[in-house]
């Protein structure tokens, strides 16, 4: 037991002379960076597409044109829902880049493909968010003459956002978790900057341990985000005066 | 003010208003009767087309509106519309719910304005006033009318925190910030407790004696008696019987105004 432990102090020594003589902590520090990069702007691209998604879903569909986009996007949400992100990741940055000639850091990749992996799930969230709103809400701007999609931007979706919050900041958090694919095209995340460490000295132990701290520290701070935003957003509702 | 010809409406196989007829004059009032289910709902959201009619014609300010490619939501913010539920914005407080549509009208006329401007047609110079002064002036007019109600002080509350006479006046106000050209009313005080049907209606009667052209379905016989200039009464879709208030109460033609007017009152 002794000699293990001793083994485990010596296996941190290990780790903090990599992290801080080695350059580790550079290498941590650039794949926390970009895991966040790939999450955060993911989830905006993810919350924009999801969102245009569920309108054309929700939009009244005896024309022909809502028609026509609601089968487009039958079919996006079935590809990117219906294959893992890994194959998408590889099919775009293997296969759809070189056959369109144009080059593309693999960060920059992973970006836009966690943007239309997330718009496909989010636009589920989406819709049944802006079901969730009270059918009064969008005749009542109709009436007053505003725009379907005025009515949704200003009054439908700001309402379904608050409703779906919890949602939403759960699938924040599954992208964020998600990123841990992104080194198949070469990126640095978190994961392979532990890796680097881990193999530059030959002990994984404590890498990896440090890595999932991390994760869950940052997953806990998220969380800690959601709630203050949900409360922050239900100044609206009954009770709670707005001073 | 408003023209109806022949308008029918069905929903699938279900016919629900069966070649109407009407004309609504300027500053007249038209209280619109019937029981529950016969159509009455379903007529008023015809005139502003919220529900599109399945055929006949609805003429506003010289365009037909049951014409797909007029642009209805130009002829709906000059037509007011007051709901049972009053389907205030949620999301929004009092003074936003009531600002939101003008500014939303302002900022499109600028951008037309400007286009307009832009490539040397005519324009309408009040248009192109800076959008700080005329959201300034849409915030006067709201503050104003706010007043009227005496709701003043519930200017930065949400539609959460009031009460259900209170939402109700506050949608009127919304809809008159537009500058309406007529109202319409689905039913107003019917989702209210008693003791709040009385101040809605307080300010439905100084609407009308302000001159204002409306037409309201309500089961208040009261205020049809006091306010109406002529009284519709629809079953099973169609105009059965229509006059002045004294005509339609106290000397009912059709055996189905009778039975109705047995129930009501
Ligand atoms: N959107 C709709 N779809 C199908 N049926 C409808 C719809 N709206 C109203 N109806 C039907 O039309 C009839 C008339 O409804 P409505 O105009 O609301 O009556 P009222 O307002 O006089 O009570 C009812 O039988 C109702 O079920
Ligand atoms: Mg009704």
């Amino acid at each position: 037991m002794g000699n293990s432990m001793g083994n485990f102090d010596k296996k941190v020594e290990v780790f903090i002379e990599e992290f801080i003589e080695h350059d580790g902590y550079k290498w941590v520090l650039e794949g926390l960076r970009n895991t966040l990069i790939i999450a955060v702007i993911g989830l905006i691209i993810g919350i924009c597409i999801g969102t245009l998604i569920a309108t054309v879903r929700v939009m009244p569909k005896y024309k022909r044109l809502p028609r026509i986009l609601n089968s487009v996007c039958n079919v996006y949400v079935g590809f990117f829902r219906g294959t893992p992100i890994v194959v998408q990741l590889l099919l775009f940055y293997y296969v759809m880049l070189p056959l369109i000639g144009v080059k593309m850091t693999s960060v920059a990749v992973a970006v836009i493909v966690f943007g239309l992996n997330s718009g496909a799930y989010i636009s589920e969230i989406m819709r049944a968010g802006i079901l969730s709103v009270d059918s009064g809400q969008m005749e009542g701007g109709r009436a007053m003459g505003l725009s379907f999609s005025a009515t949704m931007m200003m009054i439908v979706v700001p309402q379904a956002i608050k409703n779906i919050l919890p949602t939403l900041g759960n699938e924040f958090i599954v992208l964020i978790k998600e990123t841990s694919v992104v080194s198949f095209v070469g990126a640095t995340d978190l994961y392979v900057a532990f890796n680097y460490m881990g193999s530059n000295s030959y002990e994984f132990m404590v890498p990896y341990l440090v890595m999932a701290l991390i994760y869950i520290v940052l997953v806990f701070f998220i969380s800690m985000l959601i709630k203050i935003m949900e409360r922050s957003l239900r100044k609206g509702d009954k009770g709670i005066q707005s001073v | 003010m408003i023209k109806v010809s022949n308008l029918c409406k069905s929903f699938g196989e279900l016919q629900v208003l069966k070649d109407i007829s009407i004309t609504i004059n300027k500053g007249e009032k038209v209280v619109v009767l019937g029981p529950s289910g016969s159509g009455k709902s379903t007529f008023l959201r015809c005139l502003n087309c919220m529900e599109d009619p399945t055929s006949g014609s609805i003429i506003f300010h010289g365009e037909d509106l049951a014409d797909m490619s007029v642009d209805i939501n130009v002829h709906r913010q000059k037509i007011g519309m007051v709901f049972q539920h009053f389907n205030l914005f949620n999301n929004k407080t009092v003074i936003e719910n009531i600002m939101l549509a003008p500014i939303y009208v302002a900022k499109q006329r600028a951008r037309k304005a400007k286009r307009n401007k832009f490539f040397g047609k005519p324009y309408d110079e009040s248009d192109l006033i800076p959008f700080a002064e005329k959201k300034e002036e849409i915030r006067q007019r709201a503050e104003y009318l706010l007043k009227q109600v005496n709701l003043e002080s519930k200017a930065d509350n949400y539609p959460a925190q009031l009460s259900g006479g209170q939402k109700q006046r506050v949608a009127i106000v919304r809809a008159l910030c537009m500058n309406p050209d007529v109202m319409l009313f689905d039913e107003p005080t019917s989702a209210l407790d008693p003791e709040m049907v009385g101040e809605v209606l307080e300010v439905m009667k100084k609407l009308a004696l302000d001159g204002m052209t409306m037409v309201v379905v309500t089961h208040e016989m009261g205020f049809a008696r006091e306010v109406a200039d002529r009284i519709v009464f629809i079953d099973e879709g169609r105009i059965i019987e229509e006059g002045s208030p004294e005509e339609i109460f106290n000397d009912p033609k059709s055996e189905r105004l009778k039975t109705f007017l047995a129930k009501v009152l």
